[in-house]
């Protein structure tokens, strides 16, 4: 059975990532410390709140260097919203914010008619719908899909990185989470 | 702009959902859990669940009905009712709930707003506005909070609300059509997205609702029944209206 540590580090929808990889009959760990989150074959970095805060939840627990070292290993790890956000190079958030470095690039904020940008749009190029709740948004080489032109997923080595919520896109969302699953 | 969103709404009283006129002879209809599953199948886009007991021992149920759904429902939902602290916030949302309404209790403090924002992400702070004849009125309804609606829909996206939940009083439950004059005025004023609320009667005042708004709220045209959802979201296609596939 595939393990999964999601990052606990007070900035994420925890039990929402968590109920959702249960669904899929994942075993699955909420994850406050490295060790946990060196050992799983998947890490999920969810998020919502802030870049400056979620950053600082990271460094306190020790966590941040642990997903940069899953990295280095070429070991999976998914970034959902604001954790695809902070593991860029920066944010623009909060004045200014640095980030893990697990992907090249930054996080700026969403020039959209409507900011939050919130609801379900198509990714392209499949067209499948995702719901998504973002004010910022990566500006990053390693998009590999995209949403009404702003960046929807990343890909860089064992890094995934989703600026939708997967856990909240019901089956769409369902069939996402489990091709991770299938991959890690 | 992201497709436009039917969004259910229950109303849970001591973690049941009930249907009564104005808020009296609160009558039991269902589980809250069983009806927003249903929903979720029918497709719908989001679920609102408003506490409308809303008193200090309703704030615990309400986030045990958070609970309850994130198990079993995959689609996003808000929680509102009762919620004036970022601590009671904070809980619904660990609980697995994705935005928390608030309406009394930031028109009481408007800087309830920007805490919540900051704490939690704009993304997740839905200000609920119930307004009559372009006034602001609270507590259920029931107080002129001596507001106009436009000003204070400005003030709430200043404070960092992330989204406006529009409650024309007037029209609430008459099926007589959404207030579109007032929503074309909040489009204008704010560039938060808007969900547009009472007076639905039909297909066409929803398709109507969501050329000026970003979602439409739906709860007496339902009558607790999914496949209502079912047949208006047919009904909406065929008029154009371009809809979430929640295959």
């Amino acid at each position: 059975m595939t393990t999964v540590a999601i990052c606990r580090y007070g900035a994420g929808n925890v039990r929402s990532v968590e109920l959702a990889f249960r669904r899929l009959g994942a075993a699955v760990v909420a994850a406050d410390s490295p060790a946990d989150v060196l050992d799983a074959d998947l890490a999920i970095l969810p998020g919502v709140g802030s870049a400056a805060s979620a950053m600082a939840g990271l460094r306190e627990r020790g966590l941040d260097d642990a997903l940069r070292e899953r990295a280095d290993a070429g070991r999976a790890t998914l970034g959902i919203c604001l954790g695809l956000q902070i593991a860029l190079d920066e944010s623009e958030e909060d004045g200014g914010t640095t980030g893990l470095g697990l992907v090249p690039g930054r996080a700026v904020r969403l020039e959209a008619e409507r900011v939050p940008r919130i609801g379900w749009a198509p990714v392209e190029p499949d067209g499948t719908a995702y719901w998504f709740a973002h004010s910022y948004a990566a500006e990053t080489d390693a998009a590999t899909a995209t949403s009404e032109g702003f960046v929807a997923v990343v890909e860089d080595g064992a890094f995934t990185g989703v600026q939708f919520h997967p856990e909240k896109s019901g089956a769409a969302g369902a069939r996402f989470l489990e091709r991770c699953l299938s991959r890690a | 702009m992201p497709l436009p969103r039917l969004i259910p709404c229950l109303d849970v009283a001591g973690g049941r959902v009930v249907k009564g006129v104005r808020f009296r002879e609160l009558r039991d209809v269902g589980d809250p859990v069983e009806l927003g599953a249903a929903y979720s199948d029918a497709g719908a886009d989001e679920l609102v669940f408003l506490d409308v007991a809303a008193t200090v021992e309703s704030r615990g149920s309400a986030v045990e009905v958070a609970a309850r759904v994130a198990e079993h429902v995959s689609i996003p939902f808000t929680v509102g009712g009762g919620i004036r602290t970022v601590a009671d916030a904070a809980a619904v949302l660990e609980a697995g709930a994705d935005k928390v309404s608030v309406n009394s209790a930031a028109l009481a403090r408007p800087e309830l707003i920007g805490e919540l924002a900051r704490t939690l992400g704009s993304q997740a702070v839905v200000v609920a506005i119930d307004t009559e004849a372009g006034r602001v009125h609270s507590h259920s309804a029931t107080r002129d909070a001596e507001r106009d609606t436009v000003e204070w829909a400005r003030e709430c996206e200043a404070h960092g609300a992330g989204e406006l939940l529009v409650t024309s009083i007037d029209r609430d439950g008459t099926q007589s059509g959404y207030d579109l004059e007032l929503l074309g005025a909040l489009r204008d004023a704010v560039s938060l997205p808007v969900i547009a609320s009472g007076g639905a009667g039909g297909a066409e005042h929803v398709a109507a609702a969501l050329e000026v708004s970003q979602a439409a709220l739906l709860a007496s045209i339902l009558h607790e029944r999914p496949s209502r959802l079912v047949s208006l979201r047919d009904e909406l296609r065929s008029l154009g209206v371009h809809l979430r596939d929640a295959a």
